[in-house]
């Protein structure tokens, strides 16, 4: 089965690359003629949680791939994990800070957001450790 | 790929091409290579936006002119000036003087695009005041084709929010039939509609139309061919007043903003040239721009004033529109009677729905699509990444993407070829050095 299989590394703090990631998947789907739909739904979620791994993480990647009916985002970070998914989950609740939200970032919505856009979304922290994202999205056969 | 006949309006005379990347570089639907020492247009991909026209140091690409001679074909024959021609002339003050001048090199009649404009403004807002469902992203601009055909071909998605409403040219074309059949008792088909156009685009949009059966237009004059015979008319010209009907909410449709303007909408957004039009149409693609009413995308900086077949410089001729719209009146028919017949709601409307163009898509069946990309990806990987153009393809990731359908070797990599050759010269010395004679 031909499956594209390609990882973004993605460095904390680091803005101006902000965007770069995401601009990629979404330029592969395009290419490959995905159900725009979909391909919205995904680099939305993709962009969603490269801001996160900029903002809140210690550097992190994007592991992005496609096979013939889905596409699957994995992110996995090295810290500083979230210690209460629930609240982090909820919307409107960040711990972005005060310079970032000067940027327009840290609304609370990146994490509720990407639930809502993606078919199948998990999400596991160790505090001290790291979190992981899973996100999966159906492509119509 | 789908047979399908492309008309365009550039092209390139061979002759003068010297084969360099310049025009591979800035075109915006990778739709150029150069091969055979010689620049090649995908014709599937063009969008006739002249980017290479203007960026050719040797002038090796052309719009393909439609000679003043067809005007001979028709008994009666109108001009439609674009607005951007108005901003062409030193010293010109009053715009009736230029459109004078038309009638002196041979029109007999003149219908201003500009007030074409105007009611094409009025039935835009018309359609953003009665829009009840809103999909997130604005409605947007039909005047420039360049872009309604970079949206058919980037930006498919967006197709359905591209305003039902046909151009200020083919309105203008609408109205001055009309007028010259009511006024001249003249049948339709003895009126030969003359556009004077500042961009190739517009040729391909009255030669081979997206959003309507067939234009009204006849034939389309470029501005640079027309400037010089317009000037030494101007010089001893008489007055036709009546012939201005635009005010200088028509008029300013020339200049990016202009549209928008016109339209008077509080949330719109206007954007030139067209790789700032391509990342604003990403981001209403990717929903960011949700409040976003109207948006206006012109691909030439400057809107149409910056249009590859005018005669000026594009600000210059920015500054000459400022000086000559100042007193003018914001529409003219609040200061005169128009003499023009009325167009309907219906003959405003455009009646072919406009299709996407997947040409470049790696195919158009996915699991294919797929394979492709994997395919793309492993040589990519062995590709230098420099985007230099010297393989002839526009970046590594569309020479990978030639290899891939067969229309390139990895070998026109420069960079690969000279490993190779250095490889073999290696081993060449090698074989030498271990045999015994």
């Amino acid at each position: 089965m031909p499956l594209i299989n390609e990882r973004y590394d993605v460095k904390k703090d680091d803005f101006v690359s902000a965007g770069e990631a995401s601009a990629k998947i979404k330029r592969t789907l395009k290419k490959l003629g995905a159900d725009p739909v979909v391909m919205r739904r995904v680099s939305v979620c993709a962009y969603e949680v490269e801001l996160n791994l900029i903002i809140h993480s210690l550097g992190g990647c994007i592991d992005f791939t496609v096979d013939s009916d889905q596409v699957t985002l994995l992110v996995t970070d090295i810290g500083p994990g979230i210690p209460d998914l629930d609240l982090a989950m909820s919307e409107g609740w960040s711990t972005a800070s005060e310079e970032v939200r000067n940027m327009g970032f840290g609304a609370g919505m990146g994490l509720p957001n990407m639930k809502r856009n993606a078919d199948a979304f998990e999400i596991q922290s160790t505090v001290g450790v790291s979190t992981t994202i899973l996100m999966k999205f159906k492509l119509a056969a | 790929m789908e047979q399908k006949s492309y008309y365009h309006s550039v092209m390139l005379e061979k002759d003068k091409c010297k084969g360099c990347t310049t025009c591979l570089k800035h075109c915006p639907t990778e739709a150029i290579r150069v091969y055979g020492g010689c620049a090649h247009i995908i014709k599937e991909r063009c969008i006739d936006c002249g980017a290479c026209i203007q960026y050719c140091a040797y002038h090796a690409k052309v719009a393909v002119n439609e000679p003043m001679d067809k005007m001979a074909q028709f008994k009666i024959k109108v001009a439609l000036p674009a607005p951007t021609l108005y901003g062409q002339f030193k010293g010109l003050k009053d715009v009736s003087r230029l459109l004078d001048a038309l009638i002196a090199i041979g029109f007999d009649d003149v219908f201003e695009v500009a007030r074409g404009a105007e009611y094409v403004s009025k039935e835009i807002k018309k359609r953003i005041d009665n829009r009840h469902v809103h999909n997130g992203m604005p409605l947007i601009s039909s005047a420039c084709p360049a872009i309604v055909r970079l949206i058919q071909v980037r930006f498919p998605e967006l197709l359905d929010n591209v305003v039902d409403v046909i151009s200020p040219m083919e309105a203008a074309a609408l109205a001055a039939r009309k007028r010259v059949c009511q006024n001249m008792s003249a049948a339709p088909e003895d009126v030969g509609i003359f556009f004077i156009s500042p961009c190739p685009a517009k040729m391909t949009e009255a030669r081979a139309p997206q959003s309507i059966k067939k234009s009204n237009v006849d034939g389309v004059i470029s501005i640079m061919e027309i400037y010089g015979k317009l000037n030494n008319a101007m010089k001893d010209c008489r007055h036709f007043d009546h012939l201005q009907n635009a005010g200088s909410i028509g008029v300013g449709w020339a200049q990016t903003g202009g549209e928008m303007l016109a339209v008077g909408v509080e949330n719109s957004l206007a954007v030139d040239g067209i790789e700032n039009v391509i990342q604003a149409l990403e981001s209403i693609e990717d929903g960011d721009l949700s409040d976003l009413q109207y948006f206006e995308g012109l691909a030439c900086v400057g809107g149409c004033l910056g249009g590859p077949l005018t005669f000026e410089n594009p600000y210059v001729a920015k500054n000459r529109l400022r000086k000559l719209t100042e007193n003018m009146p914001k529409m003219q028919e609040h200061v005169k009677n128009l003499d023009e017949p009325e167009l309907t709601d219906e003959e405003l409307r455009t009646t072919v729905l406009l299709q996407p163009n997947a040409t470049l898509q790696l195919d158009n069946n996915f699991s294919v699509a797929l394979q492709k990309m994997e395919q793309v990806e492993t040589i990519l990987r062995h590709l230098p990444g420099l985007d230099c153009g010297s393989c002839g393809s526009p970046s590594c990731r569309a020479l990978a993407e030639d290899v891939v359908d067969g229309f390139a070797v990895e070998m026109d990599c420069i960079f690969k070829l000279k490993a190779e050759l250095h490889r073999m010269s290696r081993l060449m010395v090698d074989i030498s050095e271990k045999t015994r004679v």
